[in-house]
């Protein structure tokens, strides 16, 4: 009876119960002779049948895996394939309502968005936003992660804690809550900057300015709220790298007369390397594939002018009329260019031992 | 142990100019550590300032919010703005029917994803198969696909199975996408388990039902803990599946898709959509701070990690 209990169908099986007696195989033990006859082959139940089963063809772990693989194929992984057909094929209006059916229509969709001028403003405004965000945010994250590990122990936890609820707010309340500072009426950054001596670019000339009626306003407002966003990561980060670091390296370095700059590039920028590595591409993912803060910042989907590639391929198929294969299209050059980040990713993570 | 008494500093006295020097290292050090308390505040002050912003915004009434300057902290605060919210003057619903269509996808999601995670983080965590690190790889790049990207492909299935406009869509999609994440950070709790607990235990005659009770499952569960935090502040700030799956049906909104259409529709009324922001935001901040401990080592292991 004890033996047997090891053996439910879907509970995990350990090293201790591949030491018990070999079970019976099948469920009549024909060749009884072979087999030692122990108490758990008499009368077994459907159940530890299954059990010994499973144990027996080492699948408890694919039974375990069972339900998560399901979820994730039906619902991650069979959409991303489906992107790719639809790609290919000329859904629009008539097909999803049923008038007319879909049809093969080659790289069509793919030569009409390459032929599209706003296809490459977003594109353009998507990579430059992401070339200007992730630097930022990985220094002022890295300085404020230098900055925690220098300071008292109160000083550090109240500063980290004020940095993750930043990093905590979600988007949407993030994003209508910068809309509001930026808020030609009534809005404190234009109070402020009319506040500000004009040798400095302040004046009263900022007095109701609009913000997010243009591309370069508008993506500067999500600059700043994306480094607010990104930047308590990368120094919660940095901060735990730096507590992994030896003093004794910072020691000798002093003694050898480098200052704060050099011993940050000489002792810890080269042994935090691979953390850097990987918050860089991180960052890249979340700043390219920026949707939520654009979505709202922009005003939706109203002015074409100012989408980066997430809106221009989210607006291809959610405004009127609606071109789902045009969007699959653009939404395929997306993924693939996410995808390719994120191929540097997984290997720099893997390289920092995320497997272990 | 005995505690060793700390006395003062063994080192005589000096003078002179050794003492002078002294001095002089002590007030540098002084001057050091006030140099970055100070800078420590001003990052305070820029990750804070947003958010108190919008708390005091919600607290003015309307001749307030467009005075010429502008005051941090209200002069005649005001509960007009909350009242407005909870009695749905704008879009024709109470706060709390979003706040109940939020909890619902959220709590039934997370639930559904901790338990098949956990499933999954046992084999990975417990097990060595053969397609192990293909599929921990593989998790690593589903977790990153670009979800407004993949949201085009729902939106066409989920209308062909009646999902639109519904909560239960959006707690399977809500399910599937906190997956990966859950089961990467489970995995290494379920990892650090020793065998030889399992063992001992076996040995006593508890079978796996029993182990898995007894053993494995209070030894997870502070990962449990953290992991469904993690969902759960994924699936209540999520916007685009809401946005797109939800579009016309208000009745359905969850709180994010009802700030933002709060925000479409009466951009001017600025003291209620920082109201209604600030109930949407504030218990996500204080649900962070209570669980923060847990939160920044799942931090590091769940996402530098992977």
């Amino acid at each position: 009876m004890v033996t047997s209990s090891h053996n439910r169908p879907g509970s995990p099986s350990s090293p201790a119960g591949s030491t018990l007696p070999p079970e019976p195989r099948g469920p009549r033990n024909p060749t009884g002779r072979s087999v030692p006859p122990t108490p758990a082959s008499l009368g077994l139940s459907f159940r530890q049948r299954v059990g010994i089963w499973i144990k027996k063809r080492g699948a408890g772990p694919y039974l375990l895996l069972l339900p998560a693989t399901a979820v994730i194929a039906a619902l991650i992984l069979y959409p991303a394939v489906q992107i790719g057909l639809f790609s290919f094929q000329n859904y629009g209006l008539m097909q999803i309502s049923g008038v007319l059916p879909t049809q093969w229509i080659g790289w069509a969709n793919y030569s009409q968005i390459l032929h599209d001028h706003e296809f490459w403003v977003s594109l353009k405004i998507s990579l430059y936003f992401a070339l200007v965000v992730v630097p930022l945010t990985m220094i002022v994250g890295t300085l404020v992660g230098l900055l925690l590990e220098r300071l008292g122990p109160k000083m550090r936890t109240f500063v980290s804690m004020s940095a993750i609820l930043a990093w905590a707010t979600p988007a949407v309340s993030a994003s209508v809550i910068f809309a509001w500072l930026v808020s030609p009426d009534g809005g404190v950054v234009d109070w402020a900057l009319t506040k500000v001596p004009s040798w400095l670019g302040g004046g009263a000339h900022w007095a109701g300015f609009s913000w997010t009626n243009a591309p370069l306003p508008a993506y500067t407002v999500l600059t700043v709220m994306l480094v607010w966003t990104g930047f308590p990561f990368i120094a919660v980060t940095v901060l735990a790298g730096l507590r992994t670091l030896p003093s004794e390296l910072h020691e000798a370095a002093r003694v050898d007369g480098a200052g704060p700059w050099r011993d940050f590039w000489k002792v810890t920028f080269p042994l935090l390397r691979p953390i850097f590595l990987v918050l860089a591409l991180l960052s890249t993912i979340w700043d390219f594939g920026m949707f939520t803060q654009a979505y709202i910042i922009n005003g939706q989907l109203g002015n074409p002018d100012q989408y980066n590639l997430g809106l221009y391929e989210y607006a291809q198929a959610f405004t009127q009329p609606p071109h789902y294969g045009l969007a699959s299209a653009a939404a395929f050059v997306l993924t693939i260019i996410l995808l390719i980040v994120t191929v540097g990713y997984v290997r720099a993570a893997i390289k920092q031992g995320a497997l272990a | 142990m005995t505690s060793v008494p700390l006395t003062g500093s063994t080192v005589p006295r000096g003078s002179g100019p050794d003492l002078r020097k002294r001095r002089a290292r002590r007030f540098n050090r002084a001057s050091r550590r006030t140099v970055l308390n100070l800078l420590g505040l001003l990052v305070a002050l820029f990750a804070l300032f947003p958010v108190l912003w919008m708390i005091s915004t919600a607290f003015k009434p309307p001749t307030e919010l467009y005075s010429l300057t502008p005051h941090p902290i209200p002069l005649h605060p005001t509960l007009a703005n909350f009242r407005n919210v909870f009695s749905g003057s704008v879009i024709g619903r109470s706060y709390w029917n979003f706040l109940r269509n939020s909890l619902f996808v959220t709590i039934v999601a997370v639930a559904l994803s901790s338990l098949i995670g956990l499933l999954a983080a046992i084999a990975l965590g417990r097990f060595k198969f053969k397609f192990r690190t293909t599929y921990l790889i593989l998790l690593l790049i589903v977790q990153l696909l670009p979800q407004q990207a993949l949201v085009v492909s729902l939106f066409i299935d989920f209308r062909k199975y009646n999902l639109l406009d519904s909560l239960v869509g959006l707690i399977v999609v809500y399910t599937a996408f906190a997956l990966p994440v859950t089961i990467w950070m489970l995995r290494n709790f379920a990892a650090t388990v020793p065998k030889d607990l399992e063992e001992a235990a076996a040995i006593d005659g508890a079978g796996a039902w029993t182990r898995f009770w007894r053993i494995l499952l209070p030894l997870i569960s502070p990962g449990l803990v953290s992991t469904s935090v993690f969902a759960f502040i994924f699936a209540y700030n999520e916007f685009v599946f809401a946005l797109t799956f939800l579009g016309t049906d208000t009745a359905k909104f969850t709180l994010p898709l009802y700030v933002e259409y709060f925000y479409g529709q009466n951009s001017t009324d600025w003291g209620a959509i920082m109201a209604s922001s600030t109930l949407f935001t504030i218990p996500v901040l204080a649900f962070f701070l209570v669980t923060q401990r847990r939160l920044a080592s799942g931090l590091v292991a769940g996402a530098v990690k992977g």
